[in-house]
Order: structure tokens, then C-alpha cells, then sequence
């Protein structure tokens, strides 16, 4: 059975994608954080956002994650561009 | 040791003075706030709104101020950031930190907005008289958390 995650996407990231956020079955093989990216990047036009090049951060749980950060037991990932606070 | 993210504004007086409250072991009360800046350039800054993501910015938050208690002696630690759209003028957060000498409350309130601004999950944008854009994140923003990593902290923190 393919797990299901929450995906969020926040400030210009979201607005680039037209969209906040999407639940998603995790296909085969998709079983890192590199790897969805590259994955709801291969979708074309707006999803360029998320291409290898783009100053993208993302987060598995809500803890910051790099890109070999596994999938396994992920409820919700967030992608977003560099933060800005303080 | 308590962080909030809030819309509301805060009293920076009633927050200093929460932190030594009935204790007699508090030498040194140390603070940051920063707020809304226009920056006079052609565009100006009209107004700032805070975008952030909740959950998770208050376990990131809880995160930078327990990594600050372990390395330094700490009393007590406040962390007060606002969402929402702020203008000009307006306070966006604050810091304070509590301990018996002056260098462990300097050290641990700039370590912590240091680290503030690479890791809690906040993302400006502004208004100006061209528009709106979201606010590039600056790579000494990136340098500033760095040194901590290499052993600034020694030499700031514990003389």
C-alpha cells in the first residue's frame, strides 16, 4: 500500500505553485525528500519551482530536513523558500 | 523558557520585568527587539507582512532557546514573534534572556536570534510603492548562525 503524506507549501513557493498544500500517495521509490521534490518537479510549467537549481528548504514533521532525509513515517512534508524572520 | 507566536504586540517592559520576577538570583536581564524598518530606498517599506508556519514554528523557536540553555547558564528566556501585517515602526520580536552575568545573557540573546533567523520557519513580505515582494533571505544571515558553529561561543560567551 503507497503512503499517503500532507504537503505544504509556504510564502513565494506557494504562490509560484498556485497553490497551499496537496495530499499525495507516495509512489514507488519516492522514499526520500530529494526525491519527492524532483518528483512534483517533473510535473512541468509551475511545478519549476521545485527544480534542482530553486532555493528551496523542506521540512518532514515540521523539523527542517535535507534532501537524504527519508520518507519512512513522514506525515506531512513542507517545501519553502529560505527564511526570512526575525 | 517560554516562546509565543502571536499577532498581537507585546510590552517590552512587562516582558523584561516577568523575567527577574521574584527571583534574587538574576544579575543580568539581556534583550533584543526588532521591528519593522523602512529602508528609504526608492521603493520604501509600507508595510511587512509575517507569514509563517504554525506547529512548527513554535517547536523550531523551543528548539534554538534549549539549545541556548545547554550552552550557557541560563535563568529564564522569552521569545515573543509576531505574524500577520505589520507596519513601519512596529515591533516584529523579542528576546530576552535572563542569567547572573552579563556575558551568558549577551551571548545567548544574540545566539538565538542568530539562529531565529536560518531556522524558524518565517517568511517576510513587503509592501512598497512599486508593489509587493517576498524578502530574500541574506547569506550573512547564513555566516552570522555559522559562527556559532566554530566556536565563537567560547570566546563571546564565557570570558
Amino acid at each position: 500500500m503507497m503512503a499517503e503524506v500532507k504537503i505544504l507549501y509556504f510564502a513565494g513557493l506557494r504562490e509560484a505553485l498556485g497553490c497551499p498544500g496537496e495530499r499525495l500517495a507516495l509512489p514507488a521509490g519516492v522514499d526520500t525528500v530529494g526525491a519527492l521534490r524532483t518528483h512534483l518537479a517533473a510535473r512541468g510549467e509551475r511545478w519549476a519551482a521545485l527544480d534542482a537549481g530553486r532555493n528551496v528548504r523542506a521540512a518532514v514533521n515540521q523539523r527542517m530536513a535535507a534532501a537524504d532525509t527519508p520518507l519512512d513515517g513522514a506525515d506531512e512534508v513542507a517545501f519553502f523558500p529560505p527564511v526570512t524572520g526575525g | 523558557m517560554t516562546v509565543s507566536v502571536q499577532e498581537a504586540d507585546f510590552d517590552v517592559g512587562a516582558e523584561l520585568a516577568a523575567l527577574s520576577a521574584g527571583r534574587r538570583d538574576v544579575g543580568a536581564l539581556a534583550s533584543f527587539v526588532g521591528l519593522v524598518r523602512d529602508d528609504g530606498g526608492a521603493d520604501g517599506v509600507s508595510a511587512m507582512t509575517l507569514e509563517h508556519y504554525p506547529g512548527m514554528t513554535e517547536a523550531a523557536l523551543q528548539e534554538i532557546v534549549d539549545e541556548a540553555a545547554q550552552r550557557w547558564t541560563l535563568l529564564a528566556v522569552r521569545v515573543i514573534h509576531r505574524h500577520g501585517r505589520l507596519l513601519p515602526g512596529e515591533r516584529i520580536v523579542f528576546v530576552g534572556v535572563a542569567a547572573a552575568h552579563r556575558g551568558e545573557s549577551f551571548a545567548a540573546c544574540e545566539f538565538i536570534m542568530d539562529y531565529l533567523k536560518t531556522r524558524a520557519p518565517f517568511w517576510k513580505y513587503e509592501e512598497g510603492a512599486q508593489g509587493g515582494r517576498w524578502v530574500d533571505a541574506r547569506d550573512s544571515d547564513g555566516s552570522a548562525a555559522a559562527r556559532w558553529e566554530q566556536g565563537w561561543d567560547e570566546v563571546e560567551g564565557r570570558r
